[in-house]
This record gives C-alpha cells, structure tokens and sequence, in this order.
C-alpha cells in the first residue's frame, strides 16, 4: 500500500482525549466525530486538513483511554496514514483493526517537517519525504497483522472465515 | 520455556503449552465488557456479521456508567441502544441505573472475574482485574465486537517488568501513592506493550482496593496489563464476592523479565501527579501552595468503600472550604448503600460535600462536576490530561482519597499528614 500526502505534525504523548474530546463521544457517527477531531490540541486541524494528508508525531501516540472514537476520527477526517515514533497500544490496535493505515519509525518523523510532502509505501516500508529527498526504512508488521490489514480490518476477516 | 504470569495465562488460553514475548496468538474469552460509550460502536461492527446471538450470554457484559443516568438526549440515544442489543442478544449480564456502577468496581464486586481468567473491556481501565490475577486488558469497540461475535481476541504475548513490593505502607499512604510513584518512576510509557507483574513480600500489607487502584492505573504507564501475584487476600475476596473457581498461575522463578523493580512500600508518601500527565508525580516537599476550586473523590481508581472511609476519617468534623466543590460518587449502589450505613455520607455532607449516583461523569468530562477555565481540582481519578475534566485551561492534580479530603478541608493540595499527622 501507498500512500502520498502533506504533512501534519505533533509530538509526544498526544492522548485520545485530545485526538477527540469525551465531550463529543455522545455520538459515534464518523462525520461529527471528524468535525471536532484534535479539537483540544489543534483548533486549526479541522480547518487545514485535506484529504490524504499524512500526520507524525513522536512517542506514545493515542495515549489513554481505550476510546476508538479517536482513530475513526482521524481516519474520517482524511487522513491517510499515522508516522509516530511509538503508538500507546491500544490505540495501536483499534487502528488496524478499523483500517486506518498506521506506521512506526522514529527516524522519519525527525526527518519530516510540517507541510512536507511524504510517499509511504509500507509494503517495501520506505518512507520518502519528496520535499528534501531523504529516505527511511520501516520494519514490515507481522504477518497475521498484515492479513488482518489485507482483508480491510478485523470484523471482514472474521466475516470472511480468516479469522475464527 | 519459562513464562511469566500473564505469559501462563495466555498460553492456557491459547491451547499452547508455551508462548513466548512477541508471538502473536488468538485467545479465548472467558469475559467481554463495553460500556455506554464504547459498546455502541461495537454493536454496529457487529451487526456487519448477521449473527442472531453473542457467542455466550453469560460472558458478555455491559455497564450504563460513563454518561449516564443520561446526561443529554445523545447519551439516552447510546444507553438505548446497548438496552435493546442486551435484550434481543439475552445478554445475561447488563447494568442499567439502579444497578449499575462503575463497570471496574461493579465487575469484581458481582464476583463476575476469577484468577487466571482472560478478560478484555472496551475501556482502557479493563486491566483494574489484574488484582484478581487475571490477565484483563483495554480494548477497542471493534475488539469488543470480534469478541462478543467468536469468544476470541488476538494479542501479541506481552515481555514484563517485575515489581517486587517489601515493606508495608506508612498511615495515609495508599495503594494510590503507590501507583503515581511507579508512573513517575518509569513514564508514560515505561511499561508500552509489556506486562506490570507485582509479586514480593509487600503483597501481604496490601488490601483489595489498593492493588486493584494500582492494577487500574497500569494503563498509565503504557502497560498491556499489570497483575498481582494470587495470594488468600485474593482469594478471600473473590470467595466473598462469590466469584467463580480461581485458576493460580505463578510465574516461573526463572521467567524473564525486562527489568525487575523493587518497591520499598514503607517509603511511599502522600503523592501528587501535576497537569498535564500522570508521571509528573510530585511528593509534598516539592509543592508549594496550590489553591483549589474542586475535589473529586470516586472513579474506577478510587470509588471503593476503603476509599470512602480514608476520605471520611479526614474530613469528619470539619467544613470543606469555601468555594472548594467536593463531590464524593461512590463507585457502585452497593458502596453507596455500605457506605450510608456507616455514616460516611452523613460525614461528606454534613461536611459540605455532595454525594452523587454512581457515575463516571467528571472523571473524563463528561457531566456532574465540569472545570472552567483557570480551574483547579484535586481528584483521585486517573488522567489529567490537557482538557479532561472541562475546559483545556483548567487542571487537573491526581491525588489519594486521603490527600483529595485534606485539601477539601484546607482549600489547597494538602497532605493528609499535614492535617492528621504521620
């Protein structure tokens, strides 16, 4: 899987709370969620993020709670891939088994400003950041998580026998 | 091989003789929570798989207390919905107001977690179990799905940090301080994807409610799970609560672990994780005066009886302060009704203090005692993050029931030493 976009930047321990705020979680419907996504971190996200935009951030992203409001949020804002430095891992979870294309590599998100354009191809896992040419490797997910991701999430692999 | 106690569990669970840190294995069931935030969006992940029924009425549960008794017409819509889900899907185990209570106290109380169980909840806080010696940990709603839909979760086998607890806690120390100086020790994310296993000699001076407040806290730091070693503490407990048969998994004396920590309980003292995260754990003689607006004590991580009674012997014949909100919410119908029985919420309110339904409401912003902006609270809940009990300029101090009563009384954080001596 590929895929291109600018980026949007954070950095460590960004929690759900932040990514979509409990206040909103009297709903469950994606585009409402998406409206207020990392409202109490960023008021300008919701505002400037434009589909297929790349977000990074450094450690421990999606810290908290358990909340999956917070990657539907993202992923219903058009984002199209998470780079972080580590991701908390429930959040860790709720991402591939929603779909929502998510990678580790803290070499990259050093090397990847704000508004940089960046092409992910994390079948081969190279990161390439188009606006200064630098290139990152990333270590491919294990292969039973990969079948999940392959078969689009958790409840389609359950769906199509994969899983039982 | 060797394993360690979650790697025990998991292996049983898996029908594997061993599993190893790293593998990634399908376990059984043996109990699957959501709440009334998480399980909507778990119902509708199920109902994508035509399927008549849960695959056992008697391991799924669900628990009505983050937004309700229902805070807005939105929050009756979600309640609404898991109500018909359980009734259609005879979901066996299904806590409504009236019955329910904060789903991590109210699930142990209802003797519904034994040892060696495997548990996973829609709710980062699933892993308060641990103190039973089970493996239990937070989920999504999509997890909470596949669960309810096979009996089954996938998992990458956790490697551990071992605590060695000795010693015993100091008056007005508790289980809480514990926790906030192990988060201060090793970070947010001191213990990402691992196991926190606590074993040692310190064990025995711990009751129930401060291993199930550390077990709580686990997540905080990152964990998968955090575990206590079984001993007649626990199995007394679940014995009274009428829970099922415990399975007693020890870890092997040649396990490996990442590292090893030992915990001198009796120099834990009184302390306090300052906004924006629960490792910025200070003691007193690093705090100045800090004046208050409101105090919160309940939650997941300290709504039980003991902690009601910790916070009642310090607040018992004096006024909170003026302009200090204290709100105290027993965590379920049970601690409520224990509690009026004491006479412990004739002390809160005879103090000035509210005593509220069961609920999770303010822990995470949701209703029942919101910050405004520039606020101040001392709470015993469990994160205070930018934003997480009101307004992004207000903050949050994660305290003990003893410190959150004693700067109930004296309008600012306060050690409980302070007000009743060491």
């Amino acid at each position: 899987m590929k895929y291109t976009g600018n980026i949007i930047k954070y950095g460590d321990n960004v929690d759900t709370d932040v990514i979509i705020p409990a206040r909103y979680l009297n709903t469950s419907d994606h585009a409402e969620l998406a409206s207020h996504c990392m409202e109490d971190i960023d008021k300008t996200f919701v505002s400037r993020v434009k589909s297929g935009d790349i977000i990074t951030a450094g450690w421990n992203f999606g810290c908290g709670s358990s909340r999956e409001h917070a990657p539907i949020a993202i992923k219903a804002s058009g984002i199209s891939l998470v780079i972080a430095k580590s991701f908390a891992r429930i959040f860790y979870r709720n991402s591939i088994n929603i779909g929502l294309a998510i990678v580790e590599c803290p070499e990259a998100v050093d090397g990847i400003s704000e508004g940089d354009k960046v092409e992910a191809d994390l079948d081969n896992g190279i990161i390439r950041n188009l606006t200064t040419g630098k290139e990152f490797r990333t270590a491919p997910f294990p292969e039973f998580v990969q079948k999940i991701i392959e078969n689009g999430g958790l409840m389609q692999s359950i769906a199509k026998g994969v899983i039982r | 091989m060797a394993m360690t106690m979650t790697q025990k569990i998991l292996a049983a669970h898996s029908g594997l003789e061993n599993v190893k840190a790293g593998e990634l294995i399908l376990a059984d069931l043996d109990l699957v929570l959501g709440n009334d935030i998480t399980s909507p969006v778990a119902i509708k992940e199920f109902a994508k798989l035509n399927k008549d029924s849960v695959f056992d009425r008697n391991k799924v549960t669900m628990v009505m207390d983050h937004f309700a008794p229902n805070k807005d017409i939105k929050a009756a819509e979600q309640c609404k919905l898991c109500r018909n889900f359980c009734e259609e899907k005879e979901v066996a185990h299904f806590y409504d107001v009236g019955e329910m209570g904060i789903e991590h106290a109210l699930l142990p109380e209802k003797g519904l977690v034994t040892a060696g169980n495997v548990v996973i909840g829609a709710d980062s806080h699933t892993c308060t179990y641990g103190a039973l010696g089970a493996f239990s940990t937070g989920v999504g709603s999509t997890d909470m799905a596949c669960g309810m839909a096979i009996g089954k979760a996938w998992f990458k086998v956790p490697s551990a940090i071992k605590f060695e607890l000795k010693g015993s806690l100091r008056k007005y120390v508790s289980g809480k301080d514990v926790i906030l100086h192990i988060i201060g020790m090793i970070g947010v994310d001191g213990a990402l994807y691992k196991s926190m296993e606590f074993t040692g000699e310190g064990l025995a001076s711990l009751s129930m409610a401060d291993r199930l407040c550390i077990s709580n806290m686990a997540i905080e730091a990152g964990a998968k799970n955090g575990i206590f070693e079984v001993d007649s503490t626990t199995l007394d407990y679940i014995r009274e609560h009428g829970g099922k048969e415990p399975v007693i998994y020890k870890a092997d004396p040649d396990a490996e672990y990442d590292k090893v920590i030992t915990i001198d309980l009796s120099e834990i003292e009184p302390t306090v994780a300052f906004p924006h995260l629960p490792e910025n754990a200070k003691t007193f003689s690093e705090i100045e005066d800090i004046k208050i607006d409101q105090v919160v004590i309940g939650s997941c991580t300290n709504g039980r009886l003991e902690d009601l009674i910790a916070a009642a012997e310090i607040m018992k014949g004096h006024k909170v302060a003026k302009n200090v909100r204290t709100i105290i919410i027993p965590a379920t119908q049970q601690i409520y009704l224990d509690a009026m029985e004491m006479g412990l919420l004739k002390t809160f309110i005879e103090c000035g203090a509210v005593v509220s339904t069961p609920t999770c409401g303010p822990c995470l912003g949701g209703h029942m005692g919101i910050l405004a902006a520039g606020e101040k609270a001392v709470t015993t809940t469990n994160r205070n993050f930018v934003g997480r009990m009101g307004h992004t300029d207000s903050e949050v101090y994660l305290a003990s029931p003893a410190t959150a009563a004693a700067s109930a009384i004296t309008g600012k954080i306060t050690s409980p030493w302070e007000v009743m001596g060491k």
